[in-house]
């Protein structure tokens, strides 16, 4: 009997909204609810900002309350937030840095303003406690693997600890009993993020050991300069036989795959990108035209993925992460060739969506854009 | 009758295009939160009464409360249907990038469905506006509204046919979009039309369940009260919606082309045509947001796809850019608007009077109606036909 009762009330409440889906057709209930509290929507996520702190001058970290679709993440997958910026709205791609565990509706985004950019700065700048963002599911395979390994070395540099110090915290939070390492870069000890939080970590686990990396200071750090292969030897000797999860500025990234490479292990290493990667881009032999239908503009392909193309002929078509993860991109090619910069692969389907970022146009091309 | 072609010169078009286009970049460059603001007090305010008329049928016993209902209800689905459903399906947000103001997704509290109204309004009405055989919203398919629609003894229900279009309203637009007349021809095959019809019997369905099925359930004792407030409310939303659109494209002196009028049209030739074949209703703010600001048809016409809220700002310079060219700006009050299409329902009505002669005669002479010819009528200024 005890065990009917709940699945009673879910039967119960599943008809009401059944029922309250049909009286406000076409609508929806979602559309009034949302105009009693944001957070009340049923089939889309929501948050709203209950914290906004300055780690450092160029960052913002956001403490949010989700609504109730919200079914958590796995710690190192990103999320997709939108916000309206002069009536547009915009989305881009964050990764949580709390914990997987803990409260399963809050999440913490820190976000490092780009002075160019559009969606961080506006953070950065108007973020306010109450202000209501949208947020997709996550996404991203950028996770640990079930099976805990035995050793793991987390390295970050910049904004990029926010994946892998989510990472740490669900390894605390676990009782991780293996060994695990982050070693963190900074420019300076003024720019380093979260260190109270990563001191903390260090000190409840027996299993984390923290270590920081100063780029551009001589002292202060575990180690100091541009990575090289020794830092490793230097604070987790054993990192030829540890799982590797990297997430940093290009530079960075570039450096330490080399030392994966050489070493002969790279399959141990797993990475997320913030920033776009080098597209394979040909621009001497490009030929044909592109024809972005909705605005009637022309533009003779110049070979350079879609979204730049479009940018030069003076659109300013939707866009994410522009290097092929957020989706954000997406239009409908009508017509034509294009092939995918990151993977090389050709495609000339018809009414095929593609993605413009990592979209390059091999002969005529038309697109609803 | 001045012929689309002839009334400026080749240079003259381009120029007066050039100034159009430039009010259209002025006011897309300015588009913003403004824009977004307006529009979702305007979803704000159509979900607010939506509610209220909803609840308060409950005391629909009450006369005075039943009246409240209706009018509630009333206003809520021509705000729906108007300042909201048309101007968001034409794609006037979608820049926004939201996605409960996209074109392509936005559903209306109407029986007709989005996807079949988006097609049939959007590409065939606005792209061929006011051309016949093309505009398929020249009299509806069942009305004969311009004089170069040939008669025939069915329209003698002319009258009749518009009274009832005007009490279905939304029923003749969801019929509208099966483009019956196209089957009839044999230019589209019953089998393709399945999809739409798969959409038109779904939405209807959906529609007809909750005014006339469960609403009037869930008040119990008072639901024959509530059938007859939520039919009140679709009928005047019916009355009102069709007189605004009626008063949009058929008021005398509205001009109507030829497919040839049309052909290779350049962007200043299309703007003059949509300028010839639109009028605009006068009224106040309140007046102009209830009509979906389709009181401003011209400006509409010209850029259907900018935020309705933006037509009553550009209105004077679209006058002053009329005027400079010689053009017609047909505007009035919607008495005298609404007066001026009944006149051309009744009018069309009749035979044109060599068509008379013909039936009168008891042989109706096929070389005669081709040979028709068309003439300017001194009184009103509008079209009449006579047989050679
Ligand atoms: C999986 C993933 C996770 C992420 N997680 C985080 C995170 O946790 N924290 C964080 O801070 N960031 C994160 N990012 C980065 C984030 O998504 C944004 O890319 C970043 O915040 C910049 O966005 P923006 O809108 O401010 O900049 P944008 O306006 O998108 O500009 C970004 C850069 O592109 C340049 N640019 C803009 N427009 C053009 C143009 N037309 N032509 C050429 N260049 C142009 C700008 O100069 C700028 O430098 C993540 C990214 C990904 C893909």
């Amino acid at each position: 009997m005890t065990t009917l009762l709940p699945r009673r009330a879910t039967r119960a409440r599943e008809a009401a909204v059944s029922l309250a889906e049909r009286l406000l057709t076409p609508h929806g209930i979602d559309r009034y609810l949302e105009l009693v509290d944001p957070l009340l929507v049923r089939s889309e996520i929501r948050a709203r900002v209950t914290r906004v702190a300055h780690p450092t001058s160029d960052t913002v970290t956001l403490t949010l309350s989700l609504s109730r679709a919200w079914r958590g993440f796995s710690s190192g997958q990103y999320v997709r937030v939108s916000v309206d910026i002069d009536g547009v709205r915009r989305t881009r791609c964050y990764s949580p840095a709390n914990s997987q565990y803990g409260d399963p509706r809050t999440l913490e985004l820190t976000i490092k303003a780009d002075p160019d950019g559009l969606v961080s700065r506006h953070l950065h700048e108007h973020a306010h406690e109450g202000m209501v963002l949208g947020i997709s599911h996550p996404d991203g395979t950028f996770t640990l693997p079930e099976w805990r390994p035995d050793s793991l070395l987390l390295i970050s540099g910049g904004s990029g600890i926010t994946p892998v110090l989510s990472m740490l915290r669900t390894l605390r939070d676990e009782g991780y009993q293996g060994k695990a390492v982050f070693l963190h870069y900074a420019d300076t000890a003024a720019e380093v993020l979260y260190r109270d939080a990563l001191t903390e970590l260090a000190d409840d686990s027996d299993a984390i050991d923290v270590a920081f990396g100063y780029t551009a200071a001589e002292s202060g750090a575990d180690v100091h300069g541009l990575f090289t292969p020794e830092h490793l030897d230097a604070i987790a000797p054993w990192w030829r036989e540890a799982e590797t999860y990297l997430c940093g500025p290009p530079g960075l990234m570039d450096a330490v795959r080399a030392a994966y490479a050489d070493a002969g292990i790279s399959e141990h290493l797993h990475t997320e990108e913030f920033s776009p990667p080098a597209l394979e881009i040909d621009t001497t032999n490009a030929t044909g035209t592109v024809r972005f239908a909705h605005s009637g503009r022309e533009t003779a392909n110049s070979g350079d993925v879609l979204l730049e193309q479009a940018e030069q002929a003076g659109l300013r078509p939707e866009h994410g992460c522009r290097m092929g993860i957020c989706f954000s991109c997406t239009q409908v090619k009508t017509s034509g060739c294009v092939r995918n910069a990151l993977t090389g692969e050709l495609s000339a389907e018809e009414d095929e969506e593609i993605q413009l970022c990592i979209s390059v146009p091999v002969g005529d091309v038309d697109i609803n854009c | 009758m001045t012929g689309l072609q002839d009334r400026l010169t080749p240079e003259q078009v381009e120029e007066f295009g050039r100034e159009l286009d430039e009010i259209r970049q002025r006011i897309v460059a300015d588009l913003g939160k403004d824009d977004v603001d307006y529009i979702n007090r305007v979803i704000k305010t159509q979900r607010g009464l939506e509610v209220a008329g909803r609840g308060l049928m409950y005391l629909g016993f009450l006369p005075p409360f039943w009246l409240a209902a209706v009018a509630s209800l009333s206003a809520s689905k021509i705000l729906d249907n108007m300042e909201i459903g048309h101007n968001v399906m034409h794609g006037q947000y979608d820049w926004t990038r939201i996605p409960e103001l996209n074109s392509k997704t936005f559903e209306w509290d109407t029986a007709a469905p989005g996807d079949n109204w988006r097609h049939s309004h959007n590409y065939l009405h606005h792209t061929h506006t006011n051309v016949l055989d093309k505009d398929r919203d020249i009299g509806y398919g069942v009305l004969r509204m311009d004089p170069d629609q040939k008669w025939h003894p069915y329209y003698l229900g002319n009258p009749v046919y518009a009274t009832l279009l005007a009490l279905f309203f939304q029923w003749g637009v969801w019929f509208h979009d099966l483009e019956v007349d196209r089957i009839v021809k044999g230019e589209l095959s019953w089998a393709e039309t399945k999809e739409v019809r798969r959409k038109m019997r779904a939405k209807a369905t959906k529609q007809i369940g909750k005014d006339y099925v469960l609403f009037p359930l869930l008040t119990g004792p008072l639901a024959p009260l509530t059938f007859l407030g939520n039919a009140s409310a679709n009928l005047v939303r019916n009355l009102w919606a069709f007189s605004i659109i009626f008063c949009g494209h058929f008021p005398a002196d509205v001009e109507s082309f030829t497919e040839e009028e049309t052909e290779n049209e350049t962007r200043g030739q299309w703007y003059l045509r949509q300028i010839l074949g639109s009028a605009n209703i006068t009224g106040g703010k309140l007046f102009h947001i209830m009509s979906g600001n389709l009181s401003h048809q011209i400006e509409h016409h010209l850029f259907p796809d900018i935020p309705a809220r933006r037509y009553p700002q550009i209105a004077d310079e679209v006058r002053a850019i009329c005027e400079k060219y010689d053009l017609p700006y047909n505007t009035g009050p919607l008495h005298k608007q609404l007066a001026s299409v009944a006149k051309k329902i009744v009018t069309l009505a009749l035979p044109p009077k060599g068509a008379l002669r013909a039936l009168v005669g008891g042989h109706t002479d096929k070389s005669t109606e081709a040979r028709r010819v068309t003439v300017e009528t001194q009184q009103n200024g509008s079209r009449q036909e006579t047989a050679a």
